[in-house]
């Protein structure tokens, strides 16, 4: 037996099937169309199964309401936690930087919810601020992070608007100042609006980093200078929302299959 | 002496010359793009041929605007607020407040009855607000920038547009579209998100009538409009506005020659 976890986000759609022991068997990753659910078809077509072949699927993420073969639909901050419970067990605390924006969320031992805060006003605390400044530099969005890495001096980045680096950096660019201390600049940008998210959880230990900004080792070390706390990252750690809502979607279907009251409701 | 006022602004530079007279010879516009120092020599030569003159022939140029101090060919610069208090009061006489829709900032101004400026208040630490948040939703709606006012009038049924991020109100405005609401209906609510935000800057100085719209917005009508409705109060503006801020250096500059009656500042 299957569950499909779907994570269906403003810019990417990350999907997991797990089998029935909570194993990740497979993964999905699609850019996110304009037409959110034509988007999570195309993930469940990608692991070449019906819906019908599937036992449950449990949605999440900024489109989760647009997945209408779902079972469930889960909010982010659910799926984060207990994904980061699975993958990174030693945190605590778990930074989710998505494209929109972050989320900080507190969890105890087994993974449940304490406390959240989400940056949610404007995209300067997401990823989308970096997906613009790779634009602005010309830079694949994967090479931000490594070139950001071997920053000398980097820049101080006065405005925090997403929409308004771009003119900072261009006016950075014009001054001759390097790439790599642009980009670092940026990226501390980005993590001191997460630090500030964490700070107030008061959260003290390692902090496990989930999104697709995870696979930024620029973002890390940046992350790790605001908040002078371990970030720990998992190979995994950019399907974490995907793959928390399977192994939620897992627990559900257990309880339908052992507490006849809850399949009567 | 025949004088010159650019202004190097971060959508579009704008330029004037005037006679001792006062009198407006020239006026030339284009688009920064890029390069503001370029800009700034396409719109002054834009003007020179307007005026029907050649570059010798201008005594003093004043630059203003964010790239004032890259206008190489300024022999001074004035800050946005004098020229756009002086550009504004040029056009209206009566004008108590002055608000500035730039491309990346915004601005409100309360000017003394003898026209120097009283105070001020400044957005330029987030785009929503500004003229780049109207033009994230042109280029989202596929609606050119001088279309959007006509368009915007014509809504029966304006939709409410989050005024909080100019990158988040593309997925906003794609929303929206799915759903089959109306390109006017939703241009007038981004027209109203911009009027909220500028509302509170204008709150802040204390607003007094008469109340002059200037910068590359205030030919926008409308934006005019949502201003008015926000504000209960009536705005002048009109295809003059994008001009402001260059006529003010200009007259600047004409206080500078001396062969003009300098008015207090």
């Amino acid at each position: 037996m299957f569950v499909l976890g779907i994570d269906l986000g403003s810019r990417a759609c990350h999907a997991v099937l797990a089998d029935g022991e909570g194993r990740i068997a497979e993964r999905s990753f699609l850019p996110a169309a304009a037409d959110l659910h034509a988007t999570a078809r195309r993930a469940l077509e990608s692991f070449g199964l019906r819906r019908d072949e599937i036992q449950y699927v449990a949605a999440t993420g900024f489109g989760r309401g647009q997945v209408r073969f779902r079972d469930l639909a889960i909010t982010e901050i659910t799926c984060h936690a207990r994904a980061a419970r699975a993958l990174l067990p030693d945190a605590s605390c778990v930074l989710d930087i998505g494209a929109r924006n972050a989320r900080a969320i507190r969890t105890c031992a087994d993974g449940r919810t304490l406390g959240f805060r989400v940056g949610d006003r404007c995209a300067a605390g997401g990823g989308r601020l970096l997906e613009r400044a790779a634009r602005a530099l010309d830079l694949p969005l994967d090479e931000i992070g490594p070139v950001s890495l071997r920053a000398q001096d980097p820049v101080a980045v006065s405005s925090v608007c997403a929409v308004l680096a771009e003119s900072e950096i261009v006016r950075h660019v014009t001054d001759g100042r390097a790439v790599e201390d642009i980009l670092m600049g940026l990226h501390l940008s980005v993590a001191s609006r997460a630090a500030a998210l964490v700070r107030q959880l008061g959260a003290d230990g390692d902090v496990a980093l989930t999104g697709g900004v995870a696979r930024n080792a620029g973002m890390v070390a940046a992350l790790e200078r605001k908040l002078g706390l371990p970030v720990r990252t998992s190979p995994d750690s950019e399907y974490a929302g995907a793959i928390g809502a399977a192994l939620l979607a897992l627990k559900r279907l257990r309880i339908l299959d052992h507490d006849p009251r809850v399949r009567l409701s | 002496m025949i004088v010159a006022g650019v202004d190097a602004g971060a959508a579009a530079a704008k330029a004037a010359i005037l006679d001792s007279e006062r009198r407006i010879l020239g006026r030339g516009i284009a688009r920064t793009g890029a390069d503001v120092v370029r800009a700034a020599e396409r719109a002054f030569r834009a003007a020179l041929e307007a005026a029907g003159l050649q570059e010798w022939e201008i005594g003093v140029t004043t630059a203003t605007g964010r790239g004032r101090f890259r206008v190489t060919f300024a022999a001074a610069q004035a800050t946005e607020i004098a020229c756009h208090a002086r550009g504004a009061r040029f056009r209206y006489p009566a004008t108590r407040t002055v608000v500035d829709i730039g491309g990346q900032d915004t601005k409100a101004i309360r000017v003394a009855p003898d026209g120097s400026v009283a105070d001020f208040a400044m957005n330029d630490a987030c785009a929503a607000g500004t003229g780049r948040f109207l033009e994230a939703a042109a280029s989202v709606l596929g609606v050119r920038l001088d279309e959007m006012g006509s368009l915007s009038l014509r809504s029966r049924e304006p939709v409410h547009i989050a005024d909080a991020c100019a990158v988040f109100v593309e997925s906003e405005l794609l929303d929206h579209l799915a759903r089959g609401r109306r390109v006017e209906d939703l241009l007038r609510g981004a027209h109203r998100a911009v009027a909220g935000r500028v509302a509170v800057l204008v709150r802040g100085i204390g607003a007094e009538p008469e109340a002059t719209l200037t910068g590359g917005v205030s030919a926008d009508a409308g934006m005019v409009a949502a201003i008015e409705e926000r504000l209960g109060m009536k705005m002048n503006a009109g295809p003059d506005g994008p001009f402001a801020g260059a006529v003010g250096a200009a007259l600047l500059a004409l206080e500078k020659t001396g062969n003009h009656v300098r008015t207090r500042d």
